[in-house]
């Protein structure tokens, strides 16, 4: 017979990566190396943010997983029924009930709080890994506080393209001195990390790193003064809900390619939706 | 004296034989073709890969033979490949034509036709049964969804649409592709070619190759634009009939990598491709291929080089696992004479250098006392 301890990992292996997140907090945006454990969801798949919320979450938590802003993504449905499982948490969809948010790839759309912890899952940790594949190399710059080349890859991008070309993981600097990733989430996101009163916490599980930008740590997504950082978005309306402001996906719906905009962010979109009803039905009476 | 009988030892080759046979076997009948069959369908579909040769009964008897071995049992394969006749080539089969059972996109968050999952293990959690029965996804009988669309159009067409993608690279040439299995391999090499390579190499040496380009090795900046796997039928057209009849069907997976590419002086920024197929089920192994492919091509669109991935040579000489397991493991083989001389050559050189030591020696005795007078 085999039983798992709550969370799945044992107590020991949890407090090693409370331990670890502590020193990550202590030093916002710097990669604190982990012991990472193999979890029984496979490598880039969130075995990170996985192990993360695994450490810090309590029985009284109210857990949230969302995966390119979406509950009901496979892998995020596949995630919150494994901390079902495995914690007998509940898990909820909206935003405003959780105290735990494991993400990939987005931020909610309604602003965090300073109860909540919101749990990144990254697949690359190392902001300077395309510019430098080594990793050994890569520290040393962040030791120096030599992120010149970053910002020459920027300069790059503006002279060739006249902007800059990166639409998601955007670089950001944490607190004037850590440059950091802030996963693949699209740029649009993040200006959201800044000054965020919940603590932010960042997961990989597969490089082995934890980081962390504690509650209203700036964070700058780099830029240049005559070419300032700009979040984009498409330019649309979701279909369901009208927004005008969230992020949107695209999606085709029939074969001649016609296409319709919807908010990325489930939660948001139905939260309008739901409120819009509640309105109409006011207005009713 | 064992040391002399690797020499000649007949008999010893056979008991050893003997010894593996009976191990295979065990204390029961063994592992059936039937379960082979129905059990490690993965396991066949990747022999039947590196084998070259799409005959899942065949590939399973292999996989007995070779008591699991999954490179013995492709090169079991591989060598009863080269005992048939080339009777005709067939057609290209028509991957769009496929009969669905699995298809996703990670690039749209619906497309035409929908996702499906297929029989798949993601999502699953890689836990072992706490229970006494067997696990609720065994036991339980699988839902039927509607069969699919057919036939269910390619995800990546809409970006084709807009020009935001690469049409797909050409051949090179009019003419019917190279054959791997009819030249060897040399460089520079087609597309065709390089595409035949991989179909055939290693699935851990074109993972551990996808994934290094994945961690800055050269970097591809790849997105799945479509993975899909299901039956294709094949085709051949027989010279004495003049027209195309469907010989059967096989199971393949593909994958339609989209790239970031970031444009050149006469081509705008587009997406550009990477494509892997296998035949069989094989998600990881069709990923892969198509990572590597498009990393290959790096040099053709101008992009920095000098990454393993990036080395048509280096890939494409490397990923055969056949080729790679017997030269590796020929140095098991008997090397008496190679290394006598060897022997001999290192023993001169030392006898050399300790004659010129004792000459300098004797010098310097001479010099020291010339110093002294």
């Amino acid at each position: 017979m085999i039983a798992y301890n709550f969370a799945y990992l044992d107590e020991q292996t949890k407090r090693g990566i409370r331990r670890a997140l502590l020193k990550a907090v202590a030093i916002p945006g710097w990669q604190v190396p982990f012991a990472s454990r193999e979890m029984p969801l496979p490598y880039g798949w969130g075995t990170g943010g996985i192990q993360v919320t695994a450490a810090i979450i309590g029985q009284d938590d109210r857990l949230k997983v969302i995966d390119q802003g979406a509950d009901d993504t496979t892998n995020a449905v596949a995630i919150a029924s494994f901390f079902r499982r495995m914690t007998g948490v509940e898990t909820t969809t909206r935003t405003a009930e959780a105290t735990i948010i494991q993400t990939r790839h987005r931020i909610p759309e309604q602003a965090l709080t300073e109860d909540q912890v919101i749990v990144y899952q990254v697949p690359q940790p190392e902001p300077l890994w395309k510019l430098i594949p080594e990793r050994p190399v890569a520290r040393r710059a962040h030791a120096l506080n030599d992120y010149g080349m970053m910002y020459v890859k920027l300069y790059e991008d503006i002279t060739r393209f006249g902007r800059v070309s990166s639409a998601y993981d955007h670089p950001v600097m944490v607190n004037g001195r850590v440059l950091m990733s802030p996963s693949p989430i699209p740029a649009f996101d993040n200006p959201k990390m800044d000054a965020m009163p919940a603590l932010q916490l960042f997961g990989a599980g597969r490089e082995r790193r934890l980081y962390a930008v504690p509650p209203y740590t700036p964070v700058r997504s780099l830029d240049f003064t005559d070419h300032p950082f700009h979040p984009g978005r498409a330019d649309g309306t979701c279909a369901f809900c009208g927004s005008t402001s969230s992020y949107l996906d695209e999606i085709i719906i029939d074969d001649h390619g016609t296409r319709r905009f919807l908010c990325s962010d489930t939660d948001y979109c139905a939260g309008r939706i739901e409120e819009a009803e509640r309105r109409a039905e006011e207005g009713g009476r | 004296m064992a040391f002399v009988a690797t020499k000649g030892g007949e008999d010893a080759i056979a008991a050893a034989h003997a010894w593996r046979a009976d191990r295979r076997r065990g204390d029961g009948e063994g592992c059936t073709l039937r379960q082979a069959t129905t059990s490690f369908g993965r396991a066949i579909d990747r022999v039947m890969a590196e084998g070259a040769l799409y005959d899942p009964d065949l590939a399973a008897r292999a996989l007995l033979q070779a008591e699991g071995d999954l490179v013995e049992a492709a090169f079991l394969l591989r060598s009863y490949r080269a005992t048939q006749p080339r009777l005709v080539d067939a057609r290209p089969i028509d991957t769009t034509a496929m009969r669905v059972q699995r298809r996703v996109s990670a690039i749209f968050k619906d497309v035409l036709g929908g996702q499906r999952l297929g029989p798949t293990a993601d999502y699953s959690h890689r836990l072992f049964d706490t229970g006494e029965t067997a696990p609720e996804s065994e036991s339980a009988p699988a839902p039927v969804a509607a069969e699919p669309v057919a036939p269910l159009p390619g995800a990546m067409g809409i970006l084709g649409g807009e020009t935001l993608l690469e049409a797909i690279p050409a051949a090179g040439h009019d003419a019917p592709p190279a054959d791997l299995t009819t030249m060897p391999l040399d460089f520079p090499a087609s597309r065709p070619i390089r595409l035949q390579a991989l179909a055939r190499g290693d699935e851990g040496f074109l993972l551990s190759l996808a994934y290094s380009t994945q961690r800055g090795y050269g970097n591809t900046h790849p997105f799945v634009g479509e993975l899909r796997m299901g039956e294709v039928a094949v085709s051949v057209v027989p010279p004495e009939l003049g027209f195309a009849i469907e010989i059967g069907d096989i199971v393949v997976t593909e994958c339609q990598m989209v790239n970031q590419f970031t444009g050149s002086k006469t081509v705008p920024p587009q997406f550009t491709r990477g494509y892997g197929l296998s035949v069989g089920h094989a998600d990881r192994r069709a990923m892969s291929m198509a990572l590597v492919e498009r990393a290959l091509r790096a040099d053709e669109l101008g992009e920095a080089t000098g990454s393993p991935a990036q080395d048509p040579e280096f890939v494409l000489s490397h990923c055969d696992n056949i080729q790679a397991t017997g030269f590796v493991e020929h140095l098991k083989l008997p090397h008496y004479v190679d290394f006598q001389s060897e022997l001999e050559i290192i023993r001169a050189i030392r006898r050399q250098a300790d004659e010129q030591r004792a000459e300098d020696g004797t010098d310097r005795k001479k010099e020291d006392g010339d110093d002294r007078v």
